[in-house]
């Protein structure tokens, strides 16, 4: 087993560095290395202006949520109701999307950072009380979380009367138990409530006006509340510089797959491309063994898939989502030509179909029925109805045109990202989206594992008349 | 005795005043009970229940959505191994068939002595450093069948007893927020007024 000294699959390079700089210290993680690079100057000049400048700050650099979905973190502030109390912010450590892991590293590697960003939010935002939700199979994360905690309440930073301020929050540090659904911010809410963790119906349960208790409830997620200190030291021109006017700052992606140099790397957001990634020096270095690239998933197992045609697209969720996929969660997955495909999709349609609470059927049902079918072709036993059979399941849970990219060896047009979707969250077109990526990209692979069955007309025996 | 001891219910209440309402303590105090215990047992559920207010069965019923809790004993060490597409891309499936053979039983299985707990699990957030594993919710990445073998051995001759502690036992250290430092959590319906730092402005 490969030891790494600092935090393993991080790899530095010489690029502008907003969540990881501190990265390089076997220290990184304590008060003491903290304190001795910036820590705690953030909420320090935060709190020398009143909250709505603050809110004004992260509003003006759209710091863009890097859970998924890509809601500017400023905006979402704002949509709480007016002098509605008390509001809660619940930080979203409940990283599980396939492929990502850019927010367990940052809760390892610069913890202090995550709890000033925090700090920041509910000071901006007026959140009297802070939920951090951990995922619960993180233990060195959940570890390193609550000794920083214990450091910082310690020294005045978080708690009663911080800095001598009239601000006071507590963070109380909670662990979750393993369940990929609470990922999705309501399935989040109930499960920080006490219960099972299934979404809940939006409307009415928007989250900012309708969340924990029934309060206004900011949900974040790690890295993009990681990025506020940054942000406030530095102030709203110097993000802004970082990346484009759309996607400013930089972004952790996480490449993993048959690349050269797999890892984690901070990127600069919106100019960066697939191809500098996959193929650049200072990133992954080209395909293992010099293969070609067949096919990668950009942004985490839910996303639709790009191929080679797709690499020279930037990280820039307005040209990604046309071209038919999405950014997410920030995590690409890299197949190389030998990459077995109908394989490789069914252990992401696996994965969801494992992971739907089961709440609403489309995703309950489809998603397993999709899992069998594909398996019996994986196997050698489906045959080619099965392959019909999956579109339909698919098209229960996302009726209409499924997103997937233009190739134009097969001479296939976009259909753009989003879909509709029949089931309240994302998990069950999470279970369709590999396979739909795959039926349309390479079907011949499918054709070739099913077997030829001659259809015998069922009238034709036995008719009653 | 799976009832919480004495020193884990005076923990257990300073988990519950942390927050607004009660039963959200419930998935940290489940996680408690199985830290004493290596897994949930019934009358465990019964005193969780007694110590957030609500029935046996609601706590039976968060407890049962989330995969980390066991109603059954499991092995001293749970060995997750992760299968997700990064992993499956980078041989997890041939490293299963090597830790089944190893241990001698396929997976969802316990060794006889009661040491090892062989799972499939899925994405662990690890996955550049494909194929990896949890002992216990302790990470390996990279890991080759060699590798695997080795772990075995040397969580057999208990020399890693100090890096990964028995089943059940998730972080090691614990949040605790000091008496006079803490601001105390209060039920929603208690709040009237906005947070004094905004001065009853509104936060924008």
């Amino acid at each position: 087993m490969s030891s790494y000294p600092h935090a393993p699959g991080f790899v530095v390079g010489d690029r502008p560095k907003v969540v990881t700089s501190r990265f390089e210290y076997t220290d990184s993680f304590t008060i003491e290395r903290y304190l001795a690079t910036d820590g705690y100057k953030a909420i320090r000049k935060a709190l020398s202006k009143p909250a709505a400048d603050v809110h004004e700050e992260v509003k003006g650099a759209t710091v863009l949520g890097r859970g998924g979905a890509g809601f500017p973190a400023g905006t979402k502030w704002g949509l709480t109701p007016q002098q509605v109390w008390p509001r809660y912010l619940v930080v979203n450590g409940d990283e599980s999307e396939p492929g990502t892991y850019k927010d367990r590293l940052l809760m390892e590697r610069d913890p202090h950072q995550l709890i000033e960003g925090c700090l920041i939010a509910c000071y901006a935002a007026g959140l009297s009380q802070c939920f951090l939700y951990i995922r619960g199979e993180m233990a060195l994360a959940q570890e390193r979380v609550a000794a920083a905690l214990n450091e910082a309440y310690a020294a005045g930073y978080v708690g009663k009367n911080i800095l001598g301020s009239k601000f006071s929050v507590d963070i109380v540090l909670h662990w979750g138990a393993g369940a990929y659904v609470v990922g999705e911010e309501t399935a989040l809410i109930e499960s920080l409530e006490g219960n099972r963790g299934m979404p809940r119906l939006k409307p009415p349960f928007f989250p900012a006006a309708n969340g924990l208790y029934g309060q206004p409830t900011i949900v974040n997620n790690v890295e993009t509340l990681a990025n506020l200190p940054w942000l406030i030291r530095n102030g709203v021109e110097a993000y802004t510089a970082i990346g484009t006017k759309t996607s400013p700052g930089t972004r952790m992606v996480a490449v993993s797959g048959h690349v050269k140099r797999p890892g984690v790397y901070e990127i600069i957001n919106g100019t960066t491309t697939f191809r500098d990634l996959l193929y650049g020096e200072e990133f992954c270095g080209g395909i293992r063994n010099g293969n070609k690239l067949k096919a990668f998933v950009p942004g985490g197992g839910s996303a639709p898939w790009f191929t080679p045609d797709q690499l020279d697209l930037p990280f820039e969720a307005s040209q990604v989502g046309p071209a038919g996929s999405m950014l997410g969660s920030g995590a690409i997955m890299v197949m190389d030509e030998t990459t077995d495909i109908p394989a490789a999709a069914l252990t992401l349609t696996h994965f969801y179909a494992h992971e739907s609470c089961g709440k609403c059927t489309p995703c309950r049902e489809g998603g397993t029925w999709l899992e069998r079918i594909l398996t019996r072709v994986v196997n050698g036993t489906g045959t080619d109805a099965d392959l019909q059979q999956l579109i339909e399941v698919g098209t229960s849970i996302c009726p209409g045109d499924f997103p997937h990219a233009s190739n134009e060896a097969l001479g296939i047009s976009a259909v753009p990202f989003p879909y509709k979707m029949t089931t309240i969250c994302f998990v069950g077109p999470s279970a369709y989206a590999p396979i739909h990526s795959a039926l349309t990209l390479f079907r011949s692979e499918f054709e070739a594992r099913v077997t030829k069955r001659i259809t015998i007309p069922v009238t034709a025996v036995g008719a009653a008349s | 005795m799976s009832r919480l001891t004495d020193a884990n219910v005076v923990i257990a209440k300073e988990i519950i005043s942390r927050y607004p309402r009660p039963k959200s303590a419930l998935v940290p105090l489940l996680h408690l009970s199985q830290e004493q215990n290596g897994y949930i047992t019934r009358e465990a559920m019964v005193h969780l229940g007694e110590l957030v207010g609500v029935t046996s069965a609601e706590v039976y019923g968060t407890a049962s959505f989330y995969e980390m809790f066991r109603f059954e004993p499991v092995g001293k060490y749970l060995i997750n191994m992760c299968g997700t597409m990064s992993c499956a891309l980078m041989g997890a499936g041939e490293l299963m068939h090597h830790a089944e053979h190893k241990l001698g039983v396929k997976a969802g299985g316990t060794t006889a002595d009661g040491m090892f707990t062989l799972a499939h699990a899925e994405c662990q957030a690890a996955c550049t450093e494909a194929p990896t594993l949890q002992v216990n919710y302790r990470y390996r990445f990279r890991v080759t069948p060699a590798d695997f073998d080795n772990l075995i051995d040397d969580l057999r001759a208990g020399k890693l007893a100090d890096e990964i502690p028995p089943h059940g036992v998730l972080a090691k250290v614990r949040q605790r927020i000091p008496a006079d430092k803490g601001v105390g959590a209060v039920a929603p319906e208690d709040v009237t007024e906005g947070p004094a730092w905004l001065d009853g402005k509104p936060a924008l």
